[in-house]
């Protein structure tokens, strides 16, 4: 017997109890209510996101697979295509920091290479709480060492990602993980279980009691100290057996044996089999009872719903089984028959020989709940009077400060804890604008790189999120690449809330718009709500992975200055603008808006005539001006490529907004003195505003404005000191609980 | 096409770097290469053996400790001893020295974190089958990625290593100066790979795979192959 308050437990409101009771005809037993919880979790559902997810654009020539797989598929040419995805484990991460962000990369490369490819990369998208919050050293060591820890040992390398500190994350980090892997276009699988009579086998780890209804909590807010009560439903994860697994799928996929596969992830082996099934209109018939389990009386129910790490649900051809159980055997992974497909349109699931559910496979996706919820337009956060702020006496003091500021500050310690090499293909390591990884046997290479600036997104989550579409976008052109394809991973509180739902609306719409006018479409994406804690939500943070093509990998570009002598240019405008700026936040201690304009046309035209530069070998270096304004990227060009520049800017604007401003569409170059023709023309061409603002020269970084005075002149040795060694420092000194 | 010298790369389960070496030893040295599973004891004639990096079991006891027992060993252990070339490189160094083919051990990294970065090495004997191609005291620029690389050994083994010119490689700064900041480990006395005393068999921390050509801005790793190669052509 049913009774409210286990309805209530399994998270599912009344409404939804009775549409389980209309599907069923009948009432559900406790393991049918349980694969009802987990399915219609708003972590499996997606049921208050559907809705507003359809208007992303999901089309484009190139686009191979899009969402509703493990992973996006996009077309690269020459019989190639990348398989990319990012996802969320926050609120795991939150819980055990280091087991959280691991098995978030697990569960990530599992999406990728389900679909038949190899694993090239990952990044991470990490966004922290003030550094002197309780536990949060503990959570970014954590979290660090967890990414490592997976990512190192199955020896797939972590080449990028972002990281920054705002106090909205305090008690509720995120952890967001992307993957992207290459694949023949000719031999990429998917999650489909058909053919009546073929043979299901569960492969890899045992089944354990770990992360049971993990799905669903990670559709619950956290109330009070929760946090520790909620350890037992983290999983654990083993990266050694995600290798072998990985090893032996990839062995499999180049023989014809594999009808179709797909990763136990969230929701366990309910969700896989019942999209298997939904996906391909067929039925499965499962025995529970031959699923290798960790420890005695684990109950129908546990074993259903349990997340334990490492496993795959596959369907092999009848007639290939036992070449499918070799290639496992040679890998030492358990492999074990547990079922059948047929074609009853029914999931049934046995156990020591009797029916313990028995449910039709395609009512649990198809009539979902899809809920579209009251929604208020999103507040929009405008200037605090930051206008009538004097100017700083000392301009060079200010971009010390900025350059020291945890979230400007270079962050070695986080990525040289990551094997970010293993592969030989990464040709832009972490720090430059997007990373580059090669693609052996052909001249290209693949650009890759996350996005999205929370402080714009609190203050206008449309803009927010355009902005980060356009900004991913300009730091792949920078590389001379041109992007083809989006991932989104969408952190939001509540969904319950109208405020939060109006957040959701706006950031998804900024998203489209973006991806409209740039004409990226979105092949993949995650959403996680709840983010927030004890009624306290997150800032929007709808994050943004992007890949990129570079058809010849000679003709990257990379941020560095080069060579004495390069004439500086500036492609696009600037304005006067600073709000939601680090320049406020370090300098006043001030957190206001409003957020920059965005002009998405004009960032269509930026990225083409990026990409159109670099082909033609005009660029000695490129580099996106973002977190810090236009004098941290002069500051980044010359630090990284240890060369001073003398830069004159004629400009009326307040000098603050011109260097810190952190307005969109631009892009600091540098070229050769007898390529400023060509430049200019193509600029032109492509209606980009440009013009040379300086020269490569020197050991020492001067910024002169109108009237030629000097406003900054710095040491660029001592810039760098400052810039390198001062994350590691604010880590030291953080409490340490 | 079968004159040219054959590398034999060994896979342990969980090697990650077995597809850089391959790589290097066809694509970029022009040799052919074969892999060879941990569990087969056939070395398929090949003239050299590579040990290449990861976690050959996980790792989670001790780096390399497991994967000595696979039955491959046996065979890498009898083509050392009869002086065919074995270079190990970061975990393949590892299981070198579990193995006991190489002296002494590498313990957690002095700053107890995995480090991935490029490191300067000097050239300590370039008489060893695998850097005939250096000349000594070359100072080489080479990626490191490893969580145990702090080599240590007992006082007699350093003694006889530095003697006997067992030392192969040292850390140090880009001027060649061996300091305690050019040590990313904390390996003692800054060192980086040794050698055994016939100098047939390698073993160091730093990946030559990660640098063995123009596109990833570093192409001085090829040469311990390419040494390796030459040594072999010539017989």
């Amino acid at each position: 017997m049913i009774s409210a308050e286990l309805i209530a437990d399994h998270n599912l409101s009344e409404e939804e109890y009775s549409r389980i009771l209309e599907i069923l005809g009948r009432e559900p037993n406790l393991v049918e209510l349980g694969v009802f919880s987990a399915m219609w979790s708003e972590h499996c559902s997606y049921k208050s996101s559907r809705l507003h997810l359809r208007n992303l654009p999901t089309q484009g020539p190139r686009v191979i697979q899009g969402p509703g797989e493990n992973a996006g598929i996009v077309d690269i040419g020459d019989g190639l295509a990348v398989a990319f995805k990012m996802e969320s484990h926050n609120h795991p991460s939150y819980i055990e920091p280091y087991q959280g962000a691991a098995t978030g990369v697990g569960g990530i490369l599992r999406d990728v290479f389900t679909m038949g490819a190899r694993p090239i990369g990952s990044l991470d998208s990490l966004r922290f709480g003030r550094l002197d919050a309780p536990r949060m050293r503990h959570l970014v060591d954590g979290v660090v060492r967890g990414i490592a820890g997976y990512g190192n040992c199955i020896g797939i390398p972590t080449v990028g990602g972002e990281t920054t500190f705002h106090p909205g994350y305090d008690s509720n980090i995120l952890v967001n993980v992307m993957n992207v892997g290459l694949v023949e276009k000719d031999r990429i699988f998917r999650g489909r279980a058909e053919g009546t009579g073929n043979p299901v086998v569960y492969a890899g780890s045992k089944t354990g009691r770990d992360g049971i209804h993990g799905a669903t909590m990670a559709s619950e807010e956290f109330v009070g100290d929760q946090t520790r009560q909620k350890r037992p439903t983290v999983q654990v994860g083993d990266p050694f057996t995600e290798k072998l697994l990985m090893e032996a799928c990839l062995e499999l996929f180049r023989t014809d044996a594999v009808v179709g596969i797909q990763d136990m992830g969230a929701a366990g082996l309910t969700s896989s089999s019942f999209e298997m099934a939904g996906r391909a209109g067929s039925g499965l018939e499962i025995d529970l009872s031959k699923v290798p389990v960790r420890e005695t009386g684990m109950t129908p129910y546990e074993i259903l719903l349990s997340e334990s790490q490492e496993r795959m649900l596959l369907v092999a051809r009848r007639d290939r089984l036992e070449s499918v159980m070799e290639v496992f055997a040679k890998w030492d992974l358990a492999a074990v028959e547990i079922g059948r497909v047929t074609d009853s349109g029914r999931v049934v699931f046995f156990f020591e020989g009797r029916i313990v559910a028995d449910l039709p496979a395609a009512p649990l996706s198809d009539r979902a709940p899809l809920y579209d919820r009251p929604r208020v337009p999103p507040r929009t956060i405008g200037s605090m009077g930051w206008e009538r702020l004097p100017e700083p006496d000392d301009y060079g003091g200010c971009l010390r400060a900025i350059l020291a500021s945890p979230n400007v500050a270079e962050k070695s310690w986080i990525w040289t804890q990551y094997d970010h090499m293993v592969g030989t293909n990464t040709v832009e390591r972490p720090g430059g604008d997007a990373a580059l990884l090669r693609i052996k046997g052909s001249r290209k290479a693949i650009a890759v790189k996350s996005d999205v600036n929370p402080w714009f997104c609190a203050c206008d989550p449309y803009r927010g999120a355009a902005i980060a579409v356009a900004e991913a976008a300009r730091s792949i052109a920078a590389t001379g690449a041109r992007p083809l394809g989006v991932t989104d991973c969408l952190n939001f509180g509540s969904p319950e809330r109208p405020e939060i739902m109006g957040q959701f609306e706006a950031a998804v719409r900024g998203l489209s718009d973006a991806c409209r006018v740039l004409s990226i479409p979105v092949v993949s994406g995650n959403v996680s709500f709840y983010n927030e804690t004890d009624g306290r939500p997150i800032p929007p943070t709808p994050t943004v992975g992007m890949v990129g093509l570079i058809d010849d990998v000679s003709r990257r570009v990379s941020v560095p200055f080069r060579s004495e002598g390069d004439v500086v240019g500036l492609l696009g405008s600037n304005r006067d603008e600073l709000g939601a700026s680090e320049f406020l936040r370090r300098i006043h201690g001030r957190d206001e808006g409003p957020c920059p304009e965005v002009d998405l046309d004009a960032e269509r035209r930026l990225v083409e005539l990026l990409a159109r530069l670099a082909s033609k070998g005009l660029l000695s270096s490129a580099h996106d001006v973002s977190d810090g304004g236009l004098a941290v990227a002069l500051a980044e060009c010359a630090m990284k490529g240890t060369a001073g520049a003398e830069i004159s800017l004629e400009e009326t604007i307040r000098p603050s907004a011109l260097l810190f401003g952190e307005t969109t569409g631009r892009v600091v170059i540098t070229f050769a003195a007898g390529d400023e023709g060509a430049i200019r023309e193509a600029s032109a061409a492509e209606q980009v505003p440009f013009r040379a603002v300086g020269t490569v020269r020197g050991t020492r970084l001067s910024i002169r404005v109108s009237g030629g005075r000097l406003l900054v002149d710095e040491d660029v040795a001592s810039l760098q000191e400052i810039w390198t060694t001062s994350f590691e420092s604010a880590i030291a000194a953080a409490d340490v609980l | 096409m079968s004159d040219k010298p054959l590398f034999a790369i060994i896979v342990f389960p969980g090697s990650n770097c077995d597809q850089d070496c391959y790589h290097v030893a066809t694509e970029l040295v022009g040799c052919r290469a074969e892999y060879v599973w941990h569990r087969d004891t056939d070395l398929k004639d090949a003239d050299v053996v590579i040990l290449p990096g990861g976690f050959a079991y996980g790792d989670y006891l001790r780096a390399g400790a497991l994967a000595r027992f696979s039955p491959v060993m046996e065979s890498i252990t009898r083509f050392a001893m009869d002086g065919g070339p074995v270079l190990g490189i970061c975990n393949g160094f590892q299981v070198l020295l579990e193995a006991g083919l190489l002296p002494g051990a590498v313990r957690v990294n002095r700053g107890l974190r995995y480090v991935c970065k490029d490191v300067h090495m000097r050239v300590e004997n370039s008489s060893t089958v695998f850097t005939r191609l250096y000349e000594p005291g070359d100072v080489v620029r080479m990626p490191v990625g490893h969580m145990e690389g702090n080599y240590t050994a007992p006082p007699e083994t350093l003694t006889e290593l530095e003697y006997q010119g067992g030392i192969v490689f040292r850390y140090c700064d880009a001027e060649g100066r061996v300091t305690d900041s050019a040590n990313p480990n904390g390996a003692t006395a800054g060192i980086a790979g040794i050698s055994n005393r016939g100098g047939n068999v390698v073993g160091l921390m730093p990946h030559p795979d990660r640098c063995a050509e123009g596109v990833l801005g570093n192409e001085v790793g090829r040469r311990m192959f390419e040494s390796a190669a030459m040594a072999l052509a010539g017989r």
